[in-house]
């Protein structure tokens, strides 16, 4: 894989044009050797110890060099920067292909929120942690019978004394079995008329008593999630974010975190960057009845449907800063972009299998699958994200209501 | 490969322009509510002559025209707004024909050419490109022919807004080149034009037959290779923008039937059958809308570069594939209503099949976009 140049930047001072240069020479100069196995292409596919590990030390050595939560507070471990440093570090890194900053619940959901809203108890507690990476951080939202309808949920927290006892089921934990906490949205009160009123947010430890995790083997064969049980897990009382009720509250903030609707978060790259030069990269060598794969006419303007797309794609970010380009609709681009974004990387990928003939059909392992199964892993792991955080379909019912005013269904 | 082809992401919209829009806006919802519109579909040049004049006064002619010659020199990026307001209102002028047809002289034009009628063009003259031998959109060689002693003969086909046309500026073969040449309409035959019946009955347009036509070495653009192939880049780039617009008055109509049809006991809105596709039509006449202001940031008075011409022929593909969708789904979203004359959606549907075509459809536009693009 090369580096990707699908934008190239332009930093408006000599200050950010130098700091940029100091960052990437040092991205350059310590990034990680191949370490002989694969690499997650996303925070969701941390699957064994020694993946683990080994982002887990790479997270430390970037945060070691100042260029992890740049603009938090030094007091919590950050540098109390601007975040447009931590804007240039995070698109060196995707530049450059380093490996992913992992405990990216941590840094990009828990983290902002407890900055945010969090106590000062739970700011010394849990801040610091985050950013060195010894405290692996996972989210409990998900659970078996409730995927993207939060309201439903059904593990319940009991107050009994200065402990909560939580009983119940989480499903979909990224990094479950490594995390030392979660977020967890669990109900306090079962007799609510609204179902959103009973729900409490909680900062849970999950090395408890009656907290077990069972890695979920993913459709690629590679684990990365959990199911979460608690059964009378007990937790201290301190563990409550915020009062019980606001649970619900708590959780939709986090989730703008989640969607990048909000800033705040740490920074670091948590998704290794798949863009159509790749794609390009990857076919120019695929011959056809001896004729290069890219005169093909059909391929040719498949691709070209493509690169207009994802053009489009990167260029909405943009138009959403013009407020007057964005009167029809104004949340139209902003909550249809996680649509928009996954959509297109779900078809890309799908197409770069399509693209290598007889080759898509080897599989990670077979020293013949191309670029080692990288496109199969892509394309398989890429529903977690048409799937993750609300469905397609739910954001387009989203979409379709909240942005375009058509009824509920 | 590293395809840094794509990498231009300008994208730019100055206070000046979201002023430009705001008056575009309100201009072409108060003088084309869709009662106008209809009111003109069977007239004779399609457009209220008060109308045309009104937006003159404005100085839209000659918004992209050189101070020089009387314009505001604001670029043709300027006209991308003022063309999305008028298809969004179906508001048919001979607006888009004159602005290709004055940036053809501006890019082409002599000294003589230019001072003779891009002020005219500002002041309301009318003039319009006459491109085509037969349907092909995307041919470079043309039979139409200025002879050694400078006669035309030839027939150009569905010539926009010819019968109000002050000027054309002609496509014919001279000497072995394509030239382009300044006809004044003055010059020609009476019986040169023939009307066509188009499918979209907002718009006009004529077979010009311009044999016989006596002109002299002046009449030839002494740039024409560049005008040409800048005129064409922009009629994609101002027919994708009207394409944006009308696409997203066909967006508009489709979500007002759906918030209020009952069928089944239910609003139809609620069926995510309908519901779906209709958050498709947004997010495709978003992308639209995001190209063709990316094109309108990259284009200016120079001679068009590769940047601006991925730019405009990506805004015209998607654009049009954005309006053959909204307004193909916009009749079928409309059931028994939508097969109906009297149903608006036929508007955007005849709309989007008379403007694909125009200065290239998208699958044209995919080809030379390959070309750039992938070798």
């Amino acid at each position: 894989m090369t580096t990707n140049t699908h934008s190239p930047q332009t930093d408006q001072t000599q200050d950010l044009q130098e700091f940029r240069v100091e960052v990437s020479a040092w991205l350059e100069h310590n990034r990680p050797d191949d370490p002989g196995f694969l690499l997650p292409q996303t925070f969701m596919e941390v699957g064994s110890e020694k993946v683990l590990e080994f982002l887990r030390e790479w997270q430390h050595k970037v945060w070691s060099a100042g260029y992890l939560g740049m603009a938090w507070p030094k007091k919590y471990g950050g540098q109390g920067m601007a975040p447009k440093y931590q804007s240039i570090v995070d698109q060196e890194m995707k530049r450059l292909r380093v490996p992913i900053c992992f405990n990216v619940i941590g840094l990009g959901w828990a983290g902002p929120l407890i900055l945010d809203i969090g106590s000062d108890f739970e700011k010394d507690k849990y801040l610091k942690g985050i950013l060195n990476a010894e405290d692996v951080w996972c989210q409990g939202f998900s659970e078996p019978n409730h995927g993207s309808d939060l309201g439903g949920i059904q593990t319940s927290a009991r107050r009994e004394g200065g402990d909560y006892l939580i009983n119940g089921s989480k499903i979909w934990t990224t990094m479950g079995n490594y995390a030392k906490y979660m977020i967890l949205l669990a109900r306090t009160d079962a007799k609510v008329d609204r179902r959103y009123n009973g729900l409490s947010f909680f900062l849970a430890p999950m090395q408890t008593e009656g907290v077990t995790t069972t890695p979920i083997k993913k459709l690629t064969g590679e684990y990365g999630f959990t199911e979460t049980f608690f059964n009378d897990a007990r937790i201290p009382a301190t563990s409550l974010m915020g009062d019980e009720g606001q649970g619900w509250r708590i959780a939709m903030k986090t989730l703008q975190y989640e969607r990048g609707a909000e800033a705040g978060a740490a920074g670091g790259i948590s998704i290794l960057s798949i863009v159509m030069n790749d794609l390009l990269n990857m076919a120019q060598d695929i011959e056809r009845e001896g004729q290069p794969l890219l005169k093909d006419p059909v391929t040719r303007d498949n691709l070209v449907k493509l690169l207009i797309e994802e053009k489009a794609l990167y260029l909405a970010e943009k138009r959403i800063g013009i407020p007057a380009l964005c009167a029809d609709y104004p949340n139209s681009l902003p909550l249809s972009g996680k649509l928009r974004g996954t959509e297109f990387f779900r078809r890309m990928r799908q197409y770069a299998l399509t693209l290598q003939g007889g080759q898509s059909a080897l599989y990670v392992g077979d020293k013949d699958a191309i670029d080692s199964g990288f496109w199969q892993r892509a394309y398989m792991n890429n529903f977690s994200t048409t799937i993750g955080g609300g469905t397609s379909q739910v954001q387009a019912n989203i979409i379709g209501e909240h942005v375009l005013g058509l009824p509920k269904d | 490969m590293q395809n840094t082809r794509t990498a231009n992401m300008a994208l730019t919209f100055s206070d000046e322009q979201a002023m430009i829009l705001d008056s575009a806006k309100s201009f072409c919802r108060d003088r084309s509510d869709i009662s106008t519109v209809r009111s003109l579909l069977n007239s004779k040049t399609g457009f209220s002559s008060e109308t045309w004049s009104d937006l003159v006064s404005l100085g839209w002619t000659g918004i992209a025209i050189t101070e020089q010659y009387g314009g505001s020199e604001l670029g043709i990026g300027s006209t991308v707004p003022l063309v999305e307001s008028m298809g969004r209102h179906l508001l048919s002028t001979p607006y888009i024909s004159t602005i290709i047809a004055s940036q053809a002289l501006q890019r082409g034009g002599s000294e003589a050419q230019k001072a003779n009628w891009l002020p005219r063009v500002v002041t309301g003259s009318i003039g319009t490109l006459a491109l085509l031998d037969n349907e092909d959109w995307g041919a470079t060689a043309t039979s139409c022919t200025l002879t050694a002693d400078f006669e035309l003969q030839g027939t150009k086909v569905m010539v926009n807004d010819a019968a109000v046309a002050d000027f054309f500026v002609v496509l014919a073969e001279h000497n072995g080149a394509e030239v382009l040449v300044l006809v004044e309409t003055s010059s020609l035959p009476s019986d040169s034009l023939s009307d066509k019946i188009l499918i979209d009955e907002t718009k006009r347009a004529c077979n010009v037959t311009f044999n016989g036509v006596k002109l002299s070495a002046a009449a030839i653009l002494p740039n024409s290779e560049a005008a040409l192939r800048d005129s064409r880049l922009i009629g994609a780039l101002l027919t994708a923008a009207e394409a944006t617009g009308s696409s997203a008055a066909a967006l508009d109509i489709v979500v007002s039937y759906l918030t209020s049809r009952v069928q089944f006991g239910r609003l139809i809105g609620s069926y995510q059958a309908l519901k779906h596709p209709t958050v498709e039509m947004l997010i495709a006449t978003d992308s639209a809308r995001t190209l063709i202001y990316h094109a309108a940031s990259v284009v200016d008075d120079q001679p068009l570069n590769t940047d601006a011409e991925i730019a405009c022929r990506m805004a015209k593909a998607q654009a049009t594939d954005a309006l053959l969708f909204t307004g193909d789904r916009g009749i079928q979203f409309h059931g028994g209503m939508g097969f109906t004359y009297d149903c608006d959606a036929q508007l955007y549907l005849r709309r989007g099949l008379w403007i694909q075509h125009q200065y290239g459809d998208a699958q044209h536009h995919r080809l030379h976009l390959a070309n750039l693009l992938l070798d």
